[in-house]
Formats: structure tokens, sequence, C-alpha cells
């Protein structure tokens, strides 16, 4: 980089050293660490090449801070400059955009460093340090996240405060206190802020989750093992809070996608039938409850077997699914109520009652002739239900979370072969062995069971609850819900996934239900979140109503919600100068230190202001000397001041005297005076 | 400057040369009722200054060279049987005098300082279980050596805060040590000065200097001195009240010399470096190291009210 230093025995050329004094070397290393911990997290983020190009310029700025060499010339920057502009747009193919954009921030920003010299540039890049901060949640919103950035703004702010020390006076635990102290006087009006600010519909971050994201859940496709893998993660799917005691663990069938179509090995959800409307006919009081769903990328909205009403910006298809208008991509909200106990779809049309009936003939041989057999032998359907399950429930079938692979007649060879198997394959085959013996039936996909928080109060679903069962349709019952694997492991259904399989079998942590003090610390953390979606992410427009409402505001427009804003920062701020000015026991100045600070602001722009540590009889003479016309009235005015300040007693015309000497005291005309810079050093390349 | 003050400090100005500050530090410690610290390497003429002040101000002197076998006796004096009377008469050491010069005062053992010490606080010694008035006025010169020397006992922090000033002398300027180098002999200048001042006149002067006046805004600036110095980082401990009655004694004393009935702030600062300087340290530094430098970093950081 600095070519010419390289040279052995040639005189070292700096090109401009950091002149300003703050600028030494402890205080830019600490100003390059706190950006290092502002950038780390958009590490993941980005391609490598901007990763290891920001860690060597931050890298080379610490060596020439260390070493105390000069800055590279202006053209060197210009050049990396547009190399970095040139690697972002061949990347991106563009300069805007979301990653784009602050792929460019991040290079620019760390190049920035190397134009580091001045206090001001210290001053542009915390202030750029504080903008990255708020990107970092354009990727995660979660509370560690959270917590990490307030972090980065403490570290921030007490680097932002060391270059306002003078050189050699930042102590490093003074200064972050006061950092401290400044974020924890900021934070009322934070929160004043966050909660009265008018809030636009969407997520609080605005920027749902990328088209091509990939999430875990649930899907339009059910193969073997597609839900076994599923159930390996126990990253949440949603939660839920009951308005009324939540039913028991049994009774929660969490209805997802529901598949009709099955071409030999998998099951496809196949054309949504949207029409006719779908039939309940209830028979109890609906459940109401509230979902806070995870962004899963499809459109399915989960609710309980079965869903009694239509929300809103959804559909719901004659087979009873909730569907968004658009894949769920941020995390929603939303309130719904479920029949536990219904009637559905007593009156299908033949093409329904068809489509439920389909099956390859060319595969799986041996499940078609038994299901031909069960129909022949029983005239009732009901029978050739009980038939199947009872086959489940005698033969030695085995619920397992790692099925051996099948090969091509995947239902034969689980049904008279292997018979191990995971829920996929349960629903599956009984549905393949219903449609076999003339029994409507299709595999509805979802989640069973879910954990009750005891600190919250609210049901987590995760993903390792995903479930497989399945529907059939009997004249005069409609759909009727059967579960294949409640015949060969009712624990499953009773006591959730970690009761039906081995311990050993590599469930994830939060499933398992050994340790009970680990339990309790993992529901308290679960809560937590909990909290954080629902209060802090989820805070929307409706809750921000719902708190005005709470307030006595019932309709506030967002006129209102402005006074509001206005009149509680206004408070906020009023509380907060009356608790400093107290601390600082600012009393009105007297009539001498008034007049005196009169003179002290005539002599300002000539750079003859007093300092706060100078008396008034240096500070008299310091502005005699420099202006020696002035000179004896100057004298006699400090003398006064000495006398009506500190004198034993004084007369009340010497007070007189002091205001009329500094009414008339006029300093030197504009043209003569001085310039002075604050601190602008003349930067050269 | 005061006119009884000028012809002391011109007079002292022929003896050390181009100290023109440090003198009238020693002489504001003196009218303030105080007791002085010299701090220095040997031979930039500390006891030179001792001696010329007493001379000037036509004071007894006495000189103690304080070594790591002096006893306390040795500074106080001993009662001595008598033979021909049949009883034990006192024989008053050097410490009955109205200026004591203890020279390397941190040479002697704690015990033998600690003797001096009592001596500088009560204006009194009891010796034999009758106790024995010193003269007036009583004033101690104590030098020492910088405590990192080797076979120094350091005073402790206590002790140290009995001194109103600790001050500096520092090596002379060029010219000045030119003058010393090609001028007579400091002992026969010394020997020659005529007193320009009598005991009652400097008694009467200390008397004078207690009725400075000092406003409420100028006790708010020292207050704020105070506070300041327990509150920053930067200092160890936190300056005593004592300091901050000796803090205004001192400025009392620049005062009354630069002719004012009243203390400035200017007045303060000026006093500062010496009178806090030996009472404040940095954090994690013995108090031996204190230095004048912490002085003015506290003169430079309070705002005056």
């Amino acid at each position: 980089m600095t070519t010419t230093d390289a040279l052995p025995g040639a005189p070292r050329r700096r090109h401009a050293q950091p002149v300003d004094a703050t600028l030494d070397a402890a205080r830019v290393l600490a100003l390059l660490a706190t950006l290092v911990l502002v950038l780390a997290p958009h590490a993941a983020e980005f391609p490598a090449w901007v990763s290891v190009t920001v860690a060597s310029v931050l890298g080379l700025r610490a060596l020439f801070a260390w070493r105390g060499m000069g800055m590279p010339p202006a053209w060197w920057l210009a050049l990396l400059a547009t190399a970095a502009a040139l690697g972002i747009w061949s990347s991106y193919g563009r300069l805007y955009g979301r990653d784009a954009a602050l792929g460019l921030l991040l290079l620019m920003t760390c190049l920035k460093t190397l134009e580091l010299r001045a206090r001001r540039d210290a001053h542009v890049l915390v202030l750029l340090g504080y903008f990255l901060l708020v990107t970092g949640f354009l990727y995660s919103q979660s509370m560690g996240m959270a917590a990490y950035l307030l972090g980065c703004l403490w570290a921030l702010t007490a680097c932002l405060l060391t270059f306002q020390r003078e050189p050699g006076r930042a102590a490093v635990p003074e200064v972050m206190r006061t950092a401290g102290l400044m974020i924890a006087q900021a934070a009322p009006l934070m929160l004043v802020l966050f909660l009265l600010f008018p809030r636009v519909q969407g997520p609080l971050w605005g920027l749902p989750l990328a088209q091509s994201a990939a999430q875990t859940g649930l899907s339009d496709t059910m193969a073997p093992g597609s839900v076994a893998s599923l159930s390996l993660s126990d990253a949440v799917a949603f939660r839920v809070d009951f308005l009324s005691p939540a039913p028991e663990a049994k009774r929660l069938y969490w209805r997802g996608p529901v598949m009709w179509d099955f071409d030999g090995r998998a099951w496809r959800t196949g054309e949504a039938l949207t029409t006719p409307a779908p039939v309940l006919g209830n028979v109890s009081e609906p459940l109401r409850y509230t979902v806070t769903l995870e962004p899963h990328n499809a459109r399915w909205l989960f609710g309980l077997d079965m869903p009694a009403q239509r929300l809103e910006g959804s559909v719901l298809t004659a087979d009873h699914q909730m569907l968004a208008l658009r894949p769920v991509r941020a995390r929603m909200r939303y309130e719904t109520s479920s029949w536990l106990t219904y009637r559905a779809g007593l009156q299908e049309s033949p093409r329904t009652l068809q489509r439920a009936l389909a099956l390859p003939s060319d595969y799986n041989p041996r499940a078609l002739a038994l299901g031909l057999r069960w129909r022949q032998d029983y005239p009732d359907p009901r029978n050739r239900v009980a038939s199947a399950l009872r086959m489940f429930g005698e033969q030695p079938f085995f619920y397992t979370l790692a099925p051996p692979l099948l090969g091509r007649d995947s239902v034969d060879e689980f049904l008279f072969d292997v018979r191990r198997g995971f829920c996929e394959h349960f629903a599956s085959s009984f549905v393949v062995l219903m449609r076999a013996a003339g029994v409507p039936a299709r595999v509805v996909t979802g989640y069973q069971g879910g954990v009750l928080n005891p600190v919250g109060g609210f049901l987590t679903v995760r993903q390792s609850e995903a479930h497989a069962w399945a529907e059939v349709w009997l004249q005069g019952e409609g759909w009727v819900r059967v579960d294949p694997t409640a015949a060969v492991s009712p624990q499953r259904i009773e006591g959730g996934l970690a009761a039906a399989v081995p311990a050993d079998s590599g469930l994830p942590l939060f499933v398992r239900t050994d340790n009970a003090l680990l339990k309790r610390a993992r529901f308290t953390l679960d809560a937590i979140a909990n909290g954080w979606n629902q209060w802090v992410l989820g805070y929307t427009p409706e809750r921000q109503r719902e708190l005005f409402q709470r307030l006595g505001m019932p309709k506030a427009s967002w006129q209102g919600l402005a006074a509001a804003l206005a009149m509680a920062t206004g408070g906020v701020v009023l509380v907060l100068v009356l608790i400093t000015l107290r601390r600082l026991r600012i009393a009105a100045p007297d009539p001498v230190t008034r007049a005196w600070n009169t003179l002290s602001a005539k002599l300002a722009p000539l750079g003859l202001a007093r300092r706060p540590q100078e008396g008034p009889m240096d500070h008299g003479e310091r502005v005699a000397n420099a202006l020696p016309a002035h000179a004896a009235d100057v004298r006699r005015m400090a003398h006064l001041v000495v006398q009506l300040r500190y004198g034993r007693e004084a007369a009340p015309e010497a007070l007189e005297e002091l205001r009329h000497r500094v009414r008339a005291f006029r300093p030197a005309p504009r043209w003569q005076r001085r310039v002075t810079t604050a601190d602008g050093h003349p930067v050269t390349g | 400057m005061n006119a009884q003050i000028r012809p002391v400090l011109s007079t002292l100005g022929q003896i050390v040369l181009g100290k023109e500050t440090q003198l009238k530090l020693a002489i504001a410690c003196l009218l303030a009722r105080g007791h002085l610290l010299i701090e220095d390497l040997p031979g930039v003429g500390k006891t030179t200054l001792a001696h010329a002040l007493a001379r000037t101000l036509g004071l007894q002197f006495q000189r103690v060279q304080f070594t790591s076998d002096l006893l306390p006796a040795d500074i106080l004096g001993t009662s001595v049987y008598d033979r021909d009377t049949g009883s034990f008469t006192f024989h008053p050491g050097p410490v009955f005098t109205q200026v004591v010069l203890a020279d390397e005062v941190n040479r002697a053992t704690p015990k033998a300082q600690s003797a001096l010490l009592e001596a500088m606080e009560e204006q009194q010694v009891t010796i034999d279980g009758q106790t024995r008035s010193l003269p007036e006025p009583f004033f101690v010169i104590a030098t020492q050596n910088p405590s990192f020397h080797v076979g120094t006992f350091p005073l402790p922090e206590s002790q140290l805060d009995r001194f109103l000033m600790r001050i500096e002398l520092g090596y002379p300027d060029p010219a000045a040590e030119r003058a010393l180098l090609a001028g007579q002999e400091r002992r026969t200048l010394i020997h020659d000065l005529a007193p320009v001042l009598t005991p009652a006149a400097l008694v009467a002067l200390q008397g004078e200097v207690r009725q400075v006046h000092t406003a409420a805004a100028l006790l708010d600036y020292v207050q704020n001195l105070l506070t300041h110095s327990r509150r920053a980082p930067e200092f160890g401990a936190g300056l005593s009240p004592r300091a901050g009655l000796a803090l205004l004694n001192a400025a009392r004393a620049w005062a009354f010399m630069h002719g004012r009935g009243a203390v400035l702030p200017e007045d303060v600062q000026a006093v500062l470096p010496s009178v806090v300087g030996h009472r404040l340290h940095a954090p994690g530094m013995a108090p031996q190291f204190g230095s004048t430098d912490l002085g003015r970093k506290l003169a430079a950081e309070v705002a005056i009210p």
C-alpha cells in the first residue's frame, strides 16, 4: 500500500499524519474494534470477498495506527472505492436493493477508516456505525440480536465520547459509565417513540423473508420420510394463546395441507378445492384462540380441526385448509376459532368422492388386493376402517423415527415386510388401503399436540410436532378423522413424540423431557421469546390501537397519535432536563456574573471568551493584551467584577458602572477580527 | 505587591537566583503559618533557601541533619543530671528555635520523624512529662530527596498532610546558573545579609493574613475543587477538609502578598499545585509519588463558578 515506505534508505514519505492529537493509537484501535463488532453480524449475509475486504482494510488501518504510519494517498482510496463498487455490481448486478446497497455501505465504511485523520472523520465513522447497527435488524430481529446491537450501541457511544476527551484523558470505566448513562437517559424517549409513533401496516422491519429463503415446515408433498425429517427440528412452528382452557393433548390436531393425489410413492395436495364452500355442522361452541405463526414460506395458516371461520385475507378451501393469499414470509398473528366436534362434508359431490378413491393401479398390488378382499368381506365401510385399524394394532407394527428405506411399492413393503414407520407411513398406507377398499379417504398433514408453557401460559408447537393422519368419508357422518398412528402408538398422541420413541433416537433437545430444571429454563426462554414477538415485533397498528383504547382514547387518528407523541416526548425531555438541572444545581446567575457573561459573549467572536477555568483577572489580562486599544476599559471591568464578586463590600454604583461599561463595550469591527477555526484541518493526500 | 513583603522578596532573590515563584510560595507559606517541604535533588539550593529565609526575616535558625540513627532526643533536647544542684536540668534541643531546617527529613527513622512532626502540629513539645512551648513564630522547613532514592523512609500520608506546601526547586535556568557560578559564595552572602523584618512584624503580618476576605463565590470555587478531587477517577483519594482549609489559608497569604484584601480564584490557582500536590496521588500509586502535575490538572478541570 505504501510503496514508497518500503524502499530501503528512501526517506519515509508521510502523506498526511493524523493531525488531531485525540486520534492516538489507542482510540483509533478502540474505534476499529467497535466497528468490527458492528459489522460482524453482517458477515454471513454477504459474499466472502466482502468480508475478506472489510477485514483486511480494517486490519491494515489497525496496523497503521499501531505503527504510527501515514495514510495512503487519496487516489489510492478513489481506486479502492471504484473497485469496491465494481465488485458489488458484479456480485449483485446492481448497486441498489437491500443486499447490494448494504454491501456497498459496508465497504465504503471500512474504506473511510483509511481517511481517519481528524476528529471529524472519527465522528463520521461513529455515525455510520450507528446506521449500520440499525441495518442489523434487516436480517434478524431476534432478542439476542437486539441485545448484541445494544452492546454495540454502548461501545459506539463510548467511542464517540473518547474523541470528545482531551488527549490521554480517556479512562475506560469513566467513558463506559457515561455512555451507559446517556443510553439510559435516552431509553424513556425511545419507549415513547416506540409506543406512540404512528405504525404502518406490516412487520416492524417492513422487509419480509426473501422469496427464495428456505424455511422448515410442511409442504404440499408428502413422501415417506418427509415428516420424520421435520420432526428432528425444534424450530417453533407457531404459538397459540387459548382464550379458554386448552383442550387435552389428544384433541390438538392442527390442520395443514390436505393431500388428495397419490402417485404410488408420494402424496400431493393437488389443486385446492375452493368450491363448494366448506360445510360444517356444528355440534358444540367454537373454541377461540390466537395463533402467532412463524414465517414458513407457504400459504397454510394452521388451525385446530376444524377451522370454523374464514380469516380476513385468507381462503378457506372445501377441504378445510386455511390458505393465506400470499406465502407467509413474516411472522403473523391471527385470532380464529374452531369446532372440536363437528360434522364436515355430509353432502360431498360424486366428483370429490371419486377423487378420494383414485389410486394408481400399477403400484402396491398386495395392498390393493387386501383392500379388495375387505371390500368383499365387509359391506359396511365402518367395518373396513375398523379392520385396518385392527391390523395396525394387532400385527407387529412399530412406530420409529428411523424407518428403513422403502423400494418401489412402498406401501406394500411397509405393510407386509418391514412394518416399521413414522406417522406418514401409517397415514399413507391406511389411506391407500381405504381407497382400495372403496372408502373415500385423504391424508391430512399438520401438527399434533404442542407443549403448554407454564411460564407464559401459551402453547408452543414446534416442527417436531409435525404429524400426518387420515380422514375417511362415511355416508351420514361426512369426513371422519382417523389417526392410524394412534392405533400403533397411543403415547404419540397422548404424550407427544418424546414419549413414543426411545430416548436415544436423536430427538432435538427441546422435545426431550428428562431434566426438570433444564425444562423450566427452556420454558422461560420460550416465554421471553414469545413476549418479544408479541409485544416488540408484533406491535402492529392494531396493537397500538388496543393500547390507546386502554389509555382511554378509543379512536386515535394519526393526528391524535402525533399529538400524543409530541406531548409524551416533550414530557420525557422535560423530566430529564429537570433531573439533570437538579443534579447540576444551576442557580440563576447573579447580576455580576450575568454582566461578565455578556462581556464574554461579546468577546467570543474574537476567540477571547472566558475559559471556564479562567479567573476574572487572568481573563481581563488576556483580553487587554489581545486588544491594546481596550486595555484600560477591560482592566477596569475585570477589577469591578473582582470587587463585586470577591470583595468584602461592594458599592452599589460599582455594579452600575460595570453594567454600563459592558453595555458600551464594542470590540473591534468585523474586518479586524481574527478568523478562528474550530476543528477544520486541511486534509491533503 | 505588599510594601513589607517586596524587600523580603528582593533580598531573597539576591541569594536564590531565578526562583521567584518558589520564593513567593515559601513566603506565602510562612505568612499562612504553615510548614514547608522542599523536595528536590541534592545540591539545588534547598538549604540555602531555608537559611536565607531565616536571616532575611530576622529569625533564629537551627539546622538538624536527619540521619538514620537520629533519635527524638537529638531534636527535642534531653534532661541531664547536674551534680552541683543534684537535680535534672533540661537542655533544649535544636527544635527550640524560630526556624528549624530539617535537612533530608526522609533519611531518619519514622520515630525521629514523628518527634518533629508532633512539634509542628502542636507548637509545643512534651519531654519528661513537662510540656514546653516553642517560640513564636515557629516555622519548619524540611527538605527531602525524591522518595525513590535509596535509604529513605518516605513520610506517611498523614505526616505529609502537616506540611502546608511542598515545592520543588528544580535546576536554575542558564542565566541564573551563570550568575551563580560567577558570583560570590552563597554562604558568605547569607552571613552578610541584614534582616529586613523583625519577628514581631512577621507575627503582625500573619495576623493580617488571617483577616483577608473570602467571598461566598470563592468558597464555592474551593468546594468545587474539593468535590472534583473526590469524584474524578484520575485522583486516587480526594482532598480532606484539612486540605481545603490549608488551600484557603495559603490563598489568603498569596492574596495578601499581592496587596489584595480579598482572595480571588487566581490566588487559589496560584497556590493550588503546591498545596495539594503532596496530598493527591494517582490511583494505584503510593502517596509519595504525588506531584504538582496533579494539582495543575485539578485547576485545569474545575470551572470557576
